[in-house]
C-alpha cells in the first residue's frame, strides 16, 4: 500500500518542479516598476523643483492635532525614488528567480510613488497638500462605484451580466431628487432610489431571463434608454418648476462621536452621511453572506453550474430574477449619492460613466466584495488627486489630470488583473 | 411512458418496473433513450404521455425536488457539482443546514459528509474543493449527495464512462453494499462487462422502445445482439501487424497550457509503419494535448515531433497536412466538421485549395462532386444527398465523413481521437475495419482512446497516459488489470508485477484507486 502511494506522490512532484523551470521569466510587472522608478527618479528627484511641500493632515476639532508636515520637494523626492529603484530592482532579481511578490508590494510601491509625485507637484508653488481632503474626496467619489460594483457582482455570482449598472446610478439619482425635492425630505428620496435601480433591473431581467436576449446588449440598451427618458423629464418637468421637483436636498452630516474626532482616518470614515454608513454595512454583509450563506451559496450555484442547481431543486431563474432585482436597488442606492448625498440637484447624465468604472472595479476586484471594495476606492482615489492637484496648481496640464482615474482603470483592468475567473455561467441564459 | 422531442421519439410507451433492494440495469446503445427516461422519471423533462407508480400511487414531479422528495436520487452522466465549491457545500446546496440569518452550519454539513463517507469508506475530505479531486471522487461525492437525501432509489446514468477499471470495481462493490441497505438502483450503460457482474435484471432499450429483459446469465455475445438489434462480433478481425521503421518519433514532449500547468509532460514515444499505437488512459490525462499538439494547433514548450526525418516542430498546420498527417479530432460536432456546410464541402475542408479539388482561385464543382459520390459509395455513407447539410446525419455518418477526408488521401501518418465516441455498434465496427486496412497499407495510426475496449480491438501495443506523462507503451496482450493500474499512474513494471502474482492481486486492485484519489487531492491542496 504504501509502496502505490509513492509512485503515484512522486510524479506529482517532478510535474510541479519542472514546470518552475519551463516558466517563463514574468517581464510585464518589472519592466513597469523600473519605468515608473525611473521617472520618479530623473522627474521627482534628479530634475525636481525646488521649494517645500507641505502636507496637511490636522484639521480642526481633531482629538489631538498633529503637525504639518513640511519637506523639500528635492529632498523628498529624491530619498523616495532611491526607495522605488531599490524595490524595482528588488522585483527584477525576484522575476529572475521566478518567485512572485506578495500583494503589499504593488501597494507599497503605488503609495511611495504617489508620495514622490505629491512633494513634487507641491514644490516650486509653495503648495500645501491637504491629505484629509485628498482621502475624504476618495471616499465621496468612490460611493456610487463601491455601489455599483456590489450590484455587479451580486447580479454577476447569479448569472446575469448587468451593463446597465450605468443606468441604475442615473435613475437612482433622478428619482432621489425628485422625490427628495417634493417631499421635501432627503431621506425620502434614499427610499425612492432603489427602487429606480430595481425597476430598471426588472426591464433587465425580463429580456435576459425570459428571451434571452444578450445580456450586454440589453444592458447597453438600458443605459442609453435612461440617458434619454431621465434627459427627456429634466428638460420638460424638472425644469419647468425646479423649485417643486428638483430642490436641493442633503443627507445631514452624521458623525459618530469620539471615532469621527481621530486624525485622518476618523475625519474621513465617520463623519459621514446615513448613505456611506450604509455601504459599509452593505459591503460587510456581502462579504460575509455571498460566501457563508444559504443564500449565497444557491446563488453561486446558478451562477456557476445552473443545471446543478436545478438537479438539487433550486429555482434558477427565479433566484436569478430576485438576485438581479436586489442588486438593482444596491446600485439605486449608490445612485442616490450622486444627488441627495451630495446635496446636488438632478442633472443631465449626472453619473458620468461612473456605472462602467464600477464593472471595472468589480473585475479587478475579482468579483469579491472585499476586492471590489479596494479597487473602488483606488478608482476614487485617483479621481480625487486629479482634483486636489487641479485645485493647487501644478506643471502638469488639468486635461491629463482629468483623464487620470481613467487612465489607472485601465492599466489596473489590463496589467493588473492577471488570471481571473469569472462566475463560469454568467450571462449564459438557462435554458430546459 | 413517452417522450417526443419535436418528431423524434426519444421513449416509446416504455414500462419498467424497479423492484426495492434489487440492481435493474437498462442496457442500450448510445441514443437509445436510456437517459432520456431516467431524466423524466427525476424530473428534469416532462413526460409526453404515460404514469410513474410509486409504490403503486402515481406521482407527478414538477421538477427535480419533487422527485427527490419522494427519494429518488440520481448521479448523472455529466456531474452536476460546482467546480469551485467544497464537498461539504456540494452536499449541502438545496439542503442547507442553517444557523440563524440563513448562515450555513458548516460544521453540520461537514458532519454529514463525513458520516456517510465512512458507513462507505469513501475516504472524501469535506473541504476539498470538487475541481481538485479526481473523477472518481467527484462520482462518489454525487453518490453522498443522494444518500444524504435519504434515496430510495438511485439511478446511476453511465456512471463508469470516467472511471479507470479499479475505479469502476470500487463503485461495482459500493453498489452492492447500497443493494444490501435496502436502496434500489438503476444502472444505465452500453458496457456488456458489467451489465454481467452486477445487475439482478436487466431491460434492453433499441431506439426508445422495450426490446426485453435478460437475465445475467446471458453471454456478451447475446446481449449484444439484443442491443443492436441483429448478431455482431465483439472481437475485430485483424492480422498481426507487420511494422516497418519508425518514421513518427516523438521525443522529450512537454506542453503548458494557459494556465501554466503542465498537461503533456516529457512525452517520448515511436510509432512504425504498419502498426497501431493506441492511447489509453482516463480522459483528461493530456491526450487530447498530445494529439492537438501533433497536429500543430497547440505549441510544445519543449521537445520534438518527427515525420519522416524531419522535425514539424514550429510548422504550420497546413503544412503538417500537406507532409500528409490524418486528424480526427476529438470533439467531431465542434472540431471535425462544420454543422452547416454541406456533406461534400464537408469532404474537402482540408484539401479545397488543391487539385483536383481547385485550380488557381476556383473551386471545381463538378470534381468535387464526384469524388464525393465516390467517397459516400466507399465508406458507406448513409445520406439523402452530398449537398444536404452535415448536421443532418447521424453521428455515425458524419464521422464516417470524417474519415473519407482524413484517409483519402496518402497519409505519412494518422491519428484519430476518440474516433468511436458516441457511435452505434455497427459504425463502431467500420471505423475500426478502416483503421485496420490504414494500418496494413503502411500507415503509422495514432489511435487516442478512453475505451479500453476500443484500445484491445485494434491496437498494436499500447501507450497508457496518466497526467501528462506516458506511464509505459505495453504490448497488446497486457492485462485489464495491469492496464488500469498504470492509467492511475502506476509504473508499467510494477503493474506488470502486481498483476502477475494472483495472491497480491486483490490487495493491488482495491489499494491503489482510494490511494491515488486521496493523495491527488492531498497534493492539489
Amino acid at each position: 500500500m504504501t509502496a502505490q502511494n509513492t509512485t503515484a506522490a512522486t510524479p506529482a512532484a517532478k510535474t510541479s518542479a519542472q514546470s518552475k523551470a519551463l516558466t517563463p521569466i514574468a517581464w510585464k510587472f518589472p519592466i513597469t516598476y523600473t519605468i515608473l522608478a525611473l521617472v520618479s527618479l530623473i522627474f521627482f528627484g534628479l530634475i525636481g523643483r525646488d521649494g517645500e511641500t507641505t502636507f496637511r493632515i490636522a484639521t480642526s476639532g481633531d482629538l489631538f492635532a498633529i503637525p504639518d508636515v513640511v519637506v523639500s520637494s528635492t529632498v523628498a523626492g529624491l530619498i523616495l525614488s532611491l526607495i522605488l529603484v531599490v524595490m524595482a530592482a528588488t522585483s527584477v532579481y525576484l522575476a529572475l528567480k521566478r518567485i512572485t511578490l506578495a500583494a503589499w508590494f504593488p501597494m507599497v510601491f503605488g503609495i511611495l510613488f504617489v508620495v514622490s509625485f505629491l512633494a513634487w507637484a507641491g514644490g516650486g508653488s509653495g503648495g500645501v497638500i491637504p491629505l484629509t481632503t485628498l482621502l475624504a474626496g476618495a471616499l465621496a467619489l468612490s460611493v456610487p462605484l463601491i455601489f455599483g460594483a456590489m450590484c455587479g457582482l451580486v447580479g454577476e455570482r447569479s448569472g446575469i451580466i448587468n451593463i446597465a449598472i450605468e443606468g441604475q446610478l442615473l435613475a437612482g439619482a433622478f428619482l432621489a431628487a425628485v422625490v427628495a425635492s417634493v417631499v421635501k425630505n432627503p431621506y425620502a428620496g434614499l427610499l425612492a432610489a432603489p427602487i429606480a435601480g430595481a425597476l430598471v433591473a426588472v426591464i433587465l431581467t425580463f429580456f435576459a431571463v425570459k428571451y434571452w436576449v444578450n445580456q450586454i446588449i440589453i444592458g447597453v440598451v438600458l443605459n442609453v434608454l435612461v440617458v434619454g427618458v431621465t434627459s427627456f423629464l429634466y428638460s420638460t418637468v424638472l425644469t419647468e418648476d425646479p423649485e417643486l421637483w428638483n430642490a436641493r436636498q442633503k443627507l445631514p452630516d452624521l458623525p459618530i462621536p469620539l471615532l469621527s474626532d481621530i486624525p485622518i482616518l476618523g475625519r474621513v470614515l465617520f463623519d459621514q452621511n446615513i448613505l456611506v454608513y450604509i455601504m459599509y454595512v452593505v459591503v460587510i454583509a456581502l462579504q460575509i453572506f455571498v460566501f457563508r450563506s444559504k443564500w449565497g451559496l444557491r446563488m453561486r450555484a446558478v451562477g456557476e453550474h445552473p443545471k446543478a442547481a436545478d438537479t438539487v431543486g433550486i429555482k434558477v431563474n427565479f433566484t436569478r430574477v430576485r438576485n438581479t432585482l436586489l442588486a438593482g436597488a444596491i446600485a439605486g442606492l449608490g445612485g442616490a449619492f450622486f444627488t441627495v448625498g451630495s446635496g446636488l440637484a438632478f442633472g443631465k447624465e449626472m453619473s458620468a460613466g461612473q456605472g462602467y468604472i464600477a464593472l471595472a472595479a468589480m473585475i479587478l476586484g475579482k468579483w469579491n466584495p472585499k476586492g471590489a471594495l479596494l479597487a473602488a476606492l483606488l478608482f476614487g482615489f485617483s479621481k480625487s488627486l486629479g482634483n486636489t492637484l487641479q485645485s493647487i496648481g501644478t506643471p502638469v496640464a488639468n486635461e491629463l489630470l482629468l483623464m487620470l482615474p481613467y487612465i489607472v482603470t485601465v492599466l489596473a483592468v489590463a496589467g493588473f488583473v492577471g488570471r481571473v475567473r469569472p462566475p463560469a455561467s454568467s450571462g449564459v441564459p438557462y435554458v430546459k | 411512458m413517452t417522450k417526443v422531442f419535436g418528431s423524434f421519439v426519444a421513449n416509446d410507451h416504455i414500462d419498467l418496473t424497479i423492484e426495492p433492494g434489487e440492481i435493474h440495469a437498462l442496457l442500450g446503445e448510445n441514443g437509445a433513450g436510456k437517459s432520456t427516461m431516467m431524466n423524466v422519471l427525476y424530473g428534469l423533462y416532462d413526460a409526453d404521455g404515460g404514469d410513474i407508480l410509486l409504490d403503486d400511487k402515481p406521482v407527478t414531479f414538477a421538477g427535480p425536488g419533487d422527485a427527490v422528495a419522494a427519494g429518488i436520487g440520481m448521479v448523472h452522466q455529466h456531474f452536476m457539482l460546482v467546480p469551485v465549491f467544497t464537498v461539504a457545500e456540494s452536499v449541502a446546496l438545496g439542503y442547507e443546514p442553517t444557523k440563524s440569518v440563513g448562515l450555513i452550519d458548516l460544521a453540520e454539513a461537514r458532519k454529514k459528509v463525513r458520516e456517510i463517507s465512512s458507513r462507505f469508506n469513501f475516504h472524501l475530505d469535506p473541504d476539498a474543493r470538487i475541481e481538485d479531486l479526481p473523477v472518481g471522487a467527484q462520482q462518489r461525492v454525487e453518490i453522498i449527495k443522494a444518500l444524504s437525501r435519504d434515496a430510495k432509489i438511485l439511478i446511476l446514468d453511465e456512471p463508469t464512462a470516467v472511471l479507470t477499471p479499479q475505479e469502476t470495481d470500487e463503485l461495482i462493490s459500493i453498489m452492492r453494499q447500497l443493494k444490501e441497505q435496502g436502496t434500489s438502483i438503476v444502472f444505465i450503460t452500453h458496457k456488456l462487462r458489467e451489465v454481467r457482474a452486477i445487475a439482478d435484471s436487466i431491460t434492453v432499450i433499441r431506439r426508445g422502445k422495450i426490446v426485453g429483459e435478460a437475465s445475467p446469465e446471458s453471454t456478451e455475445a447475446e446481449l449484444a445482439s439484443q442491443m443492436v438489434g441483429r448478431a455482431v462480433s465483439l472481437t475485430t478481425e485483424k492480422d498481426e501487424a507487420d511494422p516497418g521503421d519508425a518514421t513518427f518519433q516523438v521525443r522529450g514532449l512537454t506542453v503548458v497550457d494557459k494556465a501554466e500547468n503542465v498537461v503533456v509532460d516529457d512525452v517520448s514515444f515511436d510509432v512504425r509503419r504498419g502498426e497501431i499505437l493506441a492511447v489509453a488512459g482516463v480522459q483528461g490525462n493530456g491526450q487530447t494535448e498530445l494529439a492537438e499538439t501533433i497536429i500543430g494547433l497547440t505549441q510544445p514548450r519543449l521537445g520534438s515531433i518527427t515525420l519522416d526525418g524531419k522535425n514539424i516542430v514550429g510548422q504550420s498546420v497546413k503544412d503538417r497536412l500537406g507532409s500528409g498527417i490524418g486528424f480526427v479530432p476529438e470533439d467531431r460536432s465542434t472540431d471535425g466538421i462544420i454543422a452547416e456546410f454541406t456533406i461534400r464541402e464537408n469532404m474537402i475542408l482540408d484539401v479545397y485549395d488543391r487539385p483536383p479539388y481547385a485550380k488557381g482561385l476556383n473551386l471545381k464543382p463538378a470534381v468535387i462532386n464526384d469524388e464525393a459520390k465516390k467517397k459516400v459509395e466507399e465508406f458507406d455513407i448513409r445520406l439523402g444527398s452530398v449537398v444536404d447539410p452535415i448536421a443532418t446525419l447521424s453521428g455515425g455518418n458524419q464521422q464516417k465523413v470524417v474519415l473519407s477526408r482524413e484517409l483519402g488521401r496518402d497519409l505519412r501518418l494518422f491519428i484519430a481521437s476518440q474516433p468511436t465516441r458516441g457511435l452505434d455498434v455497427g459504425s463502431i465496427e467500420f471505423v475500426h475495419k478502416r483503421v485496420i486496412a490504414e494500418r496494413d497499407a503502411g500507415t503509422p495510426c495514432l489511435i487516442v482512446s478512453t475505451e479500453l475496449d476500443e484500445v484491445y480491438g485494434i491496437a498494436d501495443r499500447i501507450a497508457v497516459m496518466y497526467s501528462g506523462r506516458i506511464v509505459g507503451v505495453v504490448g497488446a496482450d497486457t492485462s485489464r488489470e495491469a492496464l488500469g493500474l498504470m492509467m492511475a499512474g502506476v509504473p508499467a513494471d510494477e503493474a506488470l508485477a502486481a498483476t502477475a502474482a494472483p495472491d497480491e492481486n486483490d490487495a493491488a486492485t482495491a489499494a491503489p484507486e482510494t490511494n491515488s484519489a486521496t493523495t491527488s487531492a492531498e497534493e492539489a491542496k
